[in-house]
């Protein structure tokens, strides 16, 4: 158990320093961004305590603003998804049902699973992140089409995380 | 009473929901306040030594057009020293005519350790702070053109609003026929502003040169600011559209002016009472 744990804060720190290190730079055509960092709060374990998950997006979304200087965007971005990541997960069950420590990850239930498990929740966090951003629905069709490329680029770079580093979490 | 706490604690994970996210909600109402937030940004010394850290490693591949820039201002300079032997060169090439205005302008050399274009509201922090002189509401330069505005200082860096930010205007003019309009980013493309508020009376022509106007008490008078890449009148217009090309790309930006006007408390302090009189 504390074994996780710490193997979780260490995650953390890798999948902050590698989005404000190096994805921080990484943004195609002026439209086109790489949040990574969402990865980490999808793959968190499936029965944890919807407290501590927010809790835990709070301070990602947090940490992250405080490199792109946009204090309270992505930790608003951040809570809503770790809200609705229970009632997705939920909706969501497959045959088995879930064990206490799984990760919902492709190695758990495979691509197709995951893209739909994954899909919406980036594509909200994208959307909430760039409407905030821009305060408001003024310039609504640049945004829409920042917030898809964005989610596209992001899920591809997930799952190929996901194959390069396969059940890395999901012990 | 106990009903209330009860139905509270059953639905604790909406209401923790709710105050996270109205906390959010404040805090980036708060940043776009003028003077912003005071703790989470990256003037903070932890977040900033290690942007420095992370800019360190992209200015290897600036190093060419740093060095190319840096020699041709030198040039500039040398050949304006040739020029004009006795009479002092002001910063804005005219030559001085008052001696009041000898000490008007004082600049602090900055380099950049983080920098946005690709976001709506962009801002760069540089490394020099409050123990540096350096004060919220100063001009930020480059050799090659306008930077933006210092928003917030810790004791050792900055945070500068760039001009590549939705909210932020500066006051410029079309130098070859001497009007004044305003100058404003659209949030799109990091090489293009607009040029607003220019009447159709006026003919401004593409490759006019923009500068700034020195109107408000931040930007000193005549700072490059780019060339007019194109014009359009719609019929029944007010104003034309016109598109300004940065002469600064922003997205090689490496070393920066911080200007500090001596007399900008002065002029703003006088320009309130104004204000307050007519009021």
């Amino acid at each position: 158990m504390s074994r996780n744990i710490i193997l979780s804060v260490i995650s953390f720190f890798i999948y902050l320093l590698y989005q404000v290190l190096i994805l921080q730079n990484v943004v195609l055509f002026h439209t086109a961004f790489c949040f990574l960092y969402v990865a980490y709060l999808l793959l968190l374990p499936v029965e944890s305590n919807p407290l501590t998950m927010m809790a835990i997006g709070f301070v990602m979304g947090l940490s992250v603003d405080m490199f792109y200087d946009s204090v309270g965007l992505h930790a608003f971005a951040c809570v809503l998804i770790m809200y609705l990541r229970n009632y997705w997960l939920n909706n969501l069950t497959p045959q088995g049902g879930y064990n206490t420590n799984d990760a919902p990850s492709v190695s758990l239930n495979g691509l197709q699973w995951f893209t739909v498990y994954a899909t919406p929740l980036v594509f909200i966090h994208h959307a909430a992140l760039f409407f905030a951003e821009i305060g408001g629905f003024s310039m609504f069709w640049f945004t829409l089409w920042k917030i898809i490329t964005s989610t596209l680029f992001t899920l591809v770079v997930i799952l190929i995380a996901q194959f390069l580093f396969p059940g890395r979490r999901s012990r | 009473m106990e009903r209330l706490i009860l139905f509270v604690y059953q639905n604790r994970a909406f209401f923790t929901f709710l105050f996270l996210e109205l906390f959010c909600a404040w805090l980036i109402v708060q940043n776009n306040a003028y003077q912003g937030s005071k703790f989470f940004n990256s003037s903070n010394g932890l977040v900033a030594a290690m942007n420095s850290f992370s800019q360190g490693v992209r200015d290897y591949f600036m190093l060419t057009e740093v060095n190319r820039t840096l020699s041709e201002e030198n040039a500039l300079l040398k050949r304006k020293l040739n020029l004009q032997p006795i009479a002092v060169a002001l910063p804005n090439n005219t030559i001085l005519r008052d001696s009041s205005e000898i000490g008007q302008y004082e600049y602090f050399s900055a380099k950049v350790v983080n920098n946005h274009v690709d976001m709506v509201k962009n801002f760069i922090t540089i490394n020099k702070g409050r123990e540096d002189g350096i004060e919220p509401g100063m001009a930020v330069v480059s050799p090659l053109g306008v930077v933006g505005k210092v928003k917030l200082v810790s004791n050792h860096y900055g945070v500068v609003t760039s001009i590549l930010h939705v909210d932020v205007m500066v006051s410029a003019v079309l130098k070859r026929t001497e009007h004044v309009g305003t100058i404003q980013w659209n949030g799109k493309n990091p090489d293009q502003v607009e040029f607003n508020y220019i009447p159709p009376h006026v003919q401004p022509t593409v490759g006019d040169t923009v500068v700034t106007s020195g109107y408000n008490a931040v930007f000193p008078e005549g700072v490059m600011i780019g060339v007019i890449s194109s014009v359009d009148l719609n019929k029944d217009a007010l104003f034309y559209d016109i598109k300004v090309r940065l002469s600064q790309d922003f997205r090689k930006l490496s070393w920066v002016t911080v200007v500090k006007n001596n007399r900008g408390p002065e002029q703003d302090s006088l320009e309130q009472v104004i204000q307050k009189l007519e009021r």
